[in-house]
């Protein structure tokens, strides 16, 4: 089972850019240790919703035919704290791919209930790596074990990713 | 106009502040980049896709360092780089200093010939 941190992906284009959704819900079990009394969405788990999102990107322009293993967080800032109640915007663009892997640019977003509109609240770049293109000649599973069932529920019930 | 060395000098040295998170300073032309800078095996795909942004070129796969050679049994042995393997790394690396490797040609010391200046100089060549 993993952990999925994004609800719903709003747009995806292939090669180019993936827009999800996170609805941050105090009904989360891991905000009421983080913290007691004053529940924070974990930047860390902003991160993994950034690497999901971008994760994505990069395997569908690829047909998912890729492994595709987040590598390095080549920049994370995050200029805010978010409670819950909040809904977070993912967009990951995709700088540059080639065969052994991907460079990704995300902007996270933060949606004003009140007045309907979103405020860029930080950046974080990452890294992929298509694992089975690796220069050391590793061997992996055949399997794709990165894009389980539950990515591919996600793109369907989104209504993407055709 | 070609640019100068000191001029892709600067510019190598931002793409390596920025994708190893290190300070102007320590990045010296005689530095290695995985020994002094702490850069390691996705470090070297993060710094090839800056630097073709930086300086809008092309890098080939393995171009700015042949790991598959070191994966090759003609070219290492016993945990050695072969007098083949030698032939083959300068090869494709005519931009690195090898004279300090050649006394000692363990293959865990072969990241000792990626230095700043080598880069620099696989740069330069890029350009020209």
């Amino acid at each position: 089972m993993r952990w999925m941190w994004i609800d719903r992906i709003l747009e995806l284009e292939r090669g180019q850019r993936c827009v999800a959704v996170k609805n941050v819900s105090l009904a989360e079990e891991h905000l009421h240790d983080h913290f007691p009394g004053t529940p924070v969405m974990p930047a860390s788990l902003m991160i993994e919703g950034m690497a999901q999102t971008a994760g994505i990107l990069v395997g569908h322009a690829r047909e998912f035919r890729e492994k595709v293993i987040l590598a390095k967080i080549g920049k994370a800032v995050i200029e805010r704290d978010v409670f819950p109640g909040s809904t977070l915007f993912y967009t990951a663009r995709i700088d540059r791919i080639d065969d052994t892997g991907a460079s990704t640019h995300g902007i996270v977003e933060l949606l004003d209930h009140t007045a309907a509109e979103r405020t860029a609240i930080g950046t974080i770049d990452l890294m992929f790596s298509h694992i089975d293109q690796n220069m050391r000649g590793l061997n992996f599973p055949e399997h794709n074990f990165v894009f389980t069932d539950q990515f591919f529920d996600l793109l369907r019930n989104s209504g993407v990713g055709d | 106009m070609p640019m100068t060395r000191d001029e892709v000098f600067e510019k190598v040295q931002e793409v390596l502040v920025e994708a190893l998170g290190v300070d102007d300073d320590e990045v010296t032309p005689d530095a290695t980049l995985t020994g002094d800078l702490g850069a390691e095996s996705i470090d070297f795909l993060d710094i090839q896709f800056r630097l073709e942004k930086a300086f809008g070129i092309k890098i080939g796969q393995g171009e700015m360092f042949p790991e598959n050679v070191l994966q090759d049994e003609r070219y290492v042995k016993d945990g050695r780089v072969t007098d083949e393997g030698l032939v083959e790394l300068k090869k494709r690396m005519p931009f690195a200093d090898f004279s300090g490797f050649e006394q000692d040609r363990a293959v865990e010391k072969v990241a000792s010939i990626v230095t700043v200046d080598a880069v620099v100089k696989f740069v330069q060549s890029k350009l020209s």
